[in-house]
């Protein structure tokens, strides 16, 4: 294109020299693209003329012949630009250019990521943790910012909890899209391979509205590297090993930028453990399969810009054998014998149980900048989920059969205006669109634990930030959501009698099938959501955010739906029709000071739920295979009251100590009973030394206190059919407290001119401690892994 | 590509995209649960008499009705009585024989029985693996037991509990499981059903 505008200027130069009548004039402003700012100070060149813009960003061209010009606009930290214009035709025109492109053509791979919010509370990892957890999953990496715990199903199902709350309630955007990947199960991890993230911010609440209404416990944003807008060829490739689990991982990225703006990105994972094994014995069949692959590409200029992303992720993970139990009578043997009933020797093999995920993400992407205004994008994604759970079954044959099988499709469009041409008042406006099927495949053999269903989901909002003074931002949104939810699914008439649906429900039942209704339920929810918040800096050091957030959250497939056994749990779990949307309250504040020498952080918050959905273990369901527990969903008033804190300080240049400390308590308003499944507080210290002239060395030693949970539900009694009589199944008391040991060191080389080569070395459990966490769901079980020892290296090139 | 072509390309896909799959109309079927038991029975034949142990359990392991149990009669003192077991899903038209899948994998099976102390009553397995076929055709080798035919011999008389259970993959090569002893026997549970007996 360049050079084709350069030939305009040689040949219009020559076309001057057919001398004319010169006395046309041209007159205008050079104007800042992004804000409407006259440019002080630019030039205008044409044939040897050089033009300079006044304060006003005014310019004026004197005897022009009437005849094409071809004039470079530029000025300082901005493109230049060429434009021709016909001085025949036209006297004046104002010339726009972009202030803000420098930044599109930074590589930006490691450092500081732009805040989400100005007032939530919020914490970012970059890509050196990302680095470190490069053969872990989402989960364990998060786990490094203060306030975010995980739900674990052993070592490798990890599922992220934000001050308290999991699940459906924390809504995970990867790479622009919201992801959909039945995150309703307590045994369902993120569909998400971290090599694929250049940084992750979560936002703790649901104050980020653009992204959702319904994220009571908060947003976890992944953001990938960016192409810079330049010609350039990067990329970094980790492989990590790891001694406990045998296995190790390899993650490879490729990044190509041109100047003119197109982009071509590719990357690849593969990831694979044995057995992993706790201090006194081998986890049997804890193995793990990944494989993740992204690619895109596209058009990113300041003007405009397009991409195509498709990411693919794969994951086979085994389920611990001795978690699968017959009845409540192995469970309560399991319970109390602290000993696995399963030990194998070490394998590489993943039997039954286990699961097989893979999901698909294609996303089409537009934006267009329009001058003073803003910028205008909007994307269409698609995801396909696929979920097997295999089971130990009766026969050889059925053990062959998945005993879940589902497939869920996410179609959504999104579109979005942000009006930020006012530094002083930014506006986003935006919509989405969604459409999703899910399909329970009848051939598993298994009824359905989730039914066929669409849902449609319609959002919009608003939200607006304001600088008042230099020193205070307030900020605030609105949001509605629209979900409507139909549903095709079957009940057993004597579960459907049980759950006295007869007398509210009737209207459902399409069709007799003997001993179970069809039934086609249809639910409609109507969600507002909104936030306020200011942001109050002082004396640059000190920063001050409070934010004020309410959303609501429709009940998932999982809470309405749920009937039957799930055989990974053994146990029976009963969702209810009647649950309808929950509503929460969450005011949070922070307040931090940050300087060179040393800083602390206080982020308290309450979270006032009203009508929480919870999941908890009720009864005992007896049948002719035994008895199990039944696991009921309710709902109920609660508040989750909280505090996450932090320390640095850098005592000398090469000597530096982290702290940070996270409590969070859950009651129910009613009694003040506690709620189930909140994680224990945990207080964390670090000690490092750093000497950047040695190879950049790197020494880290890390000690991690988990306290007991000693606010729980009580436990339930229950008819052991074995001991034939009632026994306290004390499946609510948590474990112990534990204290583990960690270390982790690293060196930099260089490599030639350009490639870096970083080689690290972790511990984790030195002492290899033997302890459960009150947040494993195989705490009943087994314990948790022992020692490991993870060698990495990076290379970026 | 112009904008406005781009963007109308993507308006007609997506809304393409999000008619076509709004077709909802087909009904899902019902799932052909192929794993159930709806009913065991035990019939034991001994001194002229037959006692059967029947359990009915309707709706399954998912249903929330109880398993109904029936005991037919009181058994005699000093008798041998010779039992067998009969699996069945009759949620299914014909009605499932799962007793002839336990023989086809009679290896990966075995029952196990459980007497109250009071009773007074052995029980000894009657059959073995090398009784039954496999899916192809062909009999077991191996002679361990499987226990869909077992001995009861009652001694005195009294009142108490008969446990039955079916498991899954035990391992009968542990102590004393091919003796009958359920302690080491691990695996997954198939059927664990009580009977409350009177002997006189």
């Amino acid at each position: 294109m360049k050079r084709y505008t350069w030939l305009a200027v040689f040949l219009l130069g020559i076309n001057l020299l057919s001398a004319q009548e010169c006395d046309h004039i041209l007159s205008g402003r050079v104007i800042d693209f992004h804000d409407g700012v006259p440019l002080e100070g630019a030039t205008i060149t044409f044939n040897n003329r050089t033009i300079v813009t006044n304060a006003t960003g005014r310019y004026y061209i004197e005897d022009l012949c009437a005849t094409a010009y071809a004039f470079t606009i530029s000025h300082e930290k901005c493109n230049s630009q060429v434009i021709t214009l016909d001085v025949a035709k036209i006297s004046s025109k104002d010339f726009y250019l972009e202030h803000h492109l420098n930044e599109l053509s930074e590589v930006k791979v490691a450092g500081a990521t732009t805040n989400k919010t100005t007032s939530a509370q919020e914490e970012a990892i970059d890509s050196d943790i990302i680095e470190k957890y490069s053969s872990g999953s989402l989960g364990d990496a998060l786990k490094e910012i203060t306030g975010v715990s995980s739900l674990n199903t052993g070592a490798t199902i990890v599922k992220p909890v934000i001050q308290g709350l999991s699940g459906s309630r924390v809504l995970i955007m990867n790479n622009g899209v919201r992801m959909q990947d039945m995150e309703w199960g307590d045994e369902h991890a993120p569909n998400i391979d971290i090599n694929t993230a250049g940084n992750v911010t979560v936002v703790k609440g649901a104050s980020a509205l653009r992204y959702g209404g319904d994220a009571i416990g908060g947003v976890i944003i992944l953001e990938p590297i960016k192409a810079p807008v330049k010609d350039t060829l990067f990329g970094k490739t980790i492989a990590t090993g790891g001694v406990n689990g045998r296995g190790g991982s390899i993650s490879s990225e490729l990044i190509k930028g041109y100047k003119n703006g197109w982009f071509f990105k590719a990357q690849g994972t593969i990831k694979r453990f044995g057995d992993v094994e706790a201090p006194d014995y081998v986890l049997s069949n804890t193995g793990v399969f990944e494989k993740g692959a992204s690619l895109s590409f596209g058009v990113n200029k300041f003007t405009h810009g397009w991409d195509i992303y498709y990411s693919f992720f794969n994951n086979e993970i085994g389920v611990l054998a001795a978690s699968h139990v017959g009845s409540i009578d192995d469970l309560i043997n399991a319970i109390n014998s602290q000993q696995p009933a399963i030990i194998r020797d070490f394998t590489y093999k993943i039997d039954n149980p286990k699961q097989e995920v893979t999901h698909h993400l294609g996303r089409l992407r537009y934006f267009k900048r329009f001058e003073e205004l803003g910028k205008w994008s909007t994307q269409y994604d698609f995801q396909y989920n696929k979920r097997f759970e295999f089971d130990i079954r009766r026969t050889e044959a059925l053990s062959k059969q998945a005993s879940i099988d589902l497939e869920l499709k996410t179609h959504t469009i999104t579109s979005g205006f942000s009006f930020d041409s006012n530094p002083e008042f930014l506006w986003d406006v935006g919509a989405v669109l969604r459409y999703q099927n899910n399909f329970a495949n009848p051939n598993t053999g298994v009824r359905r634990l989730i039914p066929d269903y669409d849902k449609h989901d319609v959002g919009i909002f608003i939200t607006g930030e304001h600088d008042v003074t230099s020193s205070i931002i307030i900020d605030g949104g609105v949001r509605y959501d629209y979900n409507r939810m139909d549903a095709k699914k079957f009940y057993l008439k004597s579960r459907w009698e049980e759950r006295k649906y007869e007398s509210d429900f009737s209207d459902f039942i399409i069709e007799d099938f003997n001993t179970q209704w069809l039934t086609n339920p249809v639910f409609e929810y109507h969600n507002i959501s909104a936030t306020v918040g200011a942001q109050y800096t002082y004396k640059e050091d000190y920063e001050f955010r409070f934010n004020y957030a309410m959303a609501q959250r429709a009940p998932n497939p999982s809470e309405l739906f749920s009937d039957g056994l799930h055989h990974s749990a053994a146990r029976i779990e009963l969702g209810d029709l009647g649950i309808d949307q929950e509503t929460s309250h969450k005011i949070s504040i922070v307040a931090k000071k940050e300087t060179e020498k040393w800083g602390w952080e206080i982020a308290p918050y309450a979270n006032l739920i009203n009508d929480y959905i919870l999941l908890e273990p009720v009864d005992v369901q007896l049948s002719i295979r035994g008895a199990f527990p039944v696991w009921e969903y309710r709902q109920t008033n609660v508040n989750i009251l909280g505090l996450d804190a932090k320390l640095y300080t850098n005592w000398h240049h090469n000597w530096s100590t982290n702290h940070s400390f996270s409590i969070v308590k859950g009651k129910e308003n009613k009694n003040n009973t506690s709620l189930i499944t909140i994680p224990a507080p945990n207080f964390n210290n670090r000690i490092t030394y750093k000497n950047k002239t040695w190879y950049g060395f790197n020494v880290s030693l890390e000690n991690q206190y988990f306290f007991r949970q000693n606010e729980y539900p009580s436990n339930i009694s229950v008819f052991s059919p074995q001991q034939e009589k009632d026994v306290l199944l004390e499946i609510n008391t948590p474990p112990s407290a534990y204290n583990l040991l960690n270390a982790d060191t690293s060196m930099e080389f260089s490599l030639g001119e350009k490639n870096k080569l970083k080689v690290g070395l972790a511990i984790k459990n030195i002492f290899n401690i033997k302890y459960r966490n009150y947040l494993n769901r195989q705490r009943y079980f087994a314990d948790d892994m022992g020692r490991n020892f993870l060698l990495r290296l990076s290379i970026n090139y | 590509m112009n904008t406005r072509k781009f963007l109308s390309i993507l308006t007609i896909t997506g809304s393409i995209l999000f008619m076509s799959c709004s077709n909802d109309d087909d009904n899902p079927k019902p799932v052909n649960e192929e794993e159930l038991i709806t009913k065991m029975s035990v019939s034991l034949v001994g001194g002229g008499q037959t006692i059967n142990l029947v359990v009915v359990d309707k709706d399954g392991e998912e249903g929330p009705s109880k398993p109904e149990v029936t005991v037919s009669g009181k058994l005699k003192v000093n008798t041998q009585y010779s039992g067998s077991i009969e699996l069945l899903n009759e949620s299914k038209n014909p009605v499932d024989v799962i007793s002839d899948e336990v023989k086809k994998e009679a290896d990966e099976h075995q029952f196990f029985y459980v007497l109250a102390s009071g009773l007074n009553i052995t029980a000894a397995y009657a059959d073995k693996e090398s009784d039954y076929k496999k899916e192809d055709g062909t009999a077991f080798t191996s002679a361990n037991p499987v226990g869909l035919k077992f001995l009861l011999t009652t001694t005195n008389a009294g009142t108490g509990t008969f446990r039955i259970t079916l498991r899954h993959k035990p391992k009968k090569d542990a102590e004393g499981v091919v003796k009958g002893d359920i302690t080491n026997a691990g695996g997954d549970t198939d059927i664990d059903q009580t009977f409350n007996i009177t002997i006189e």
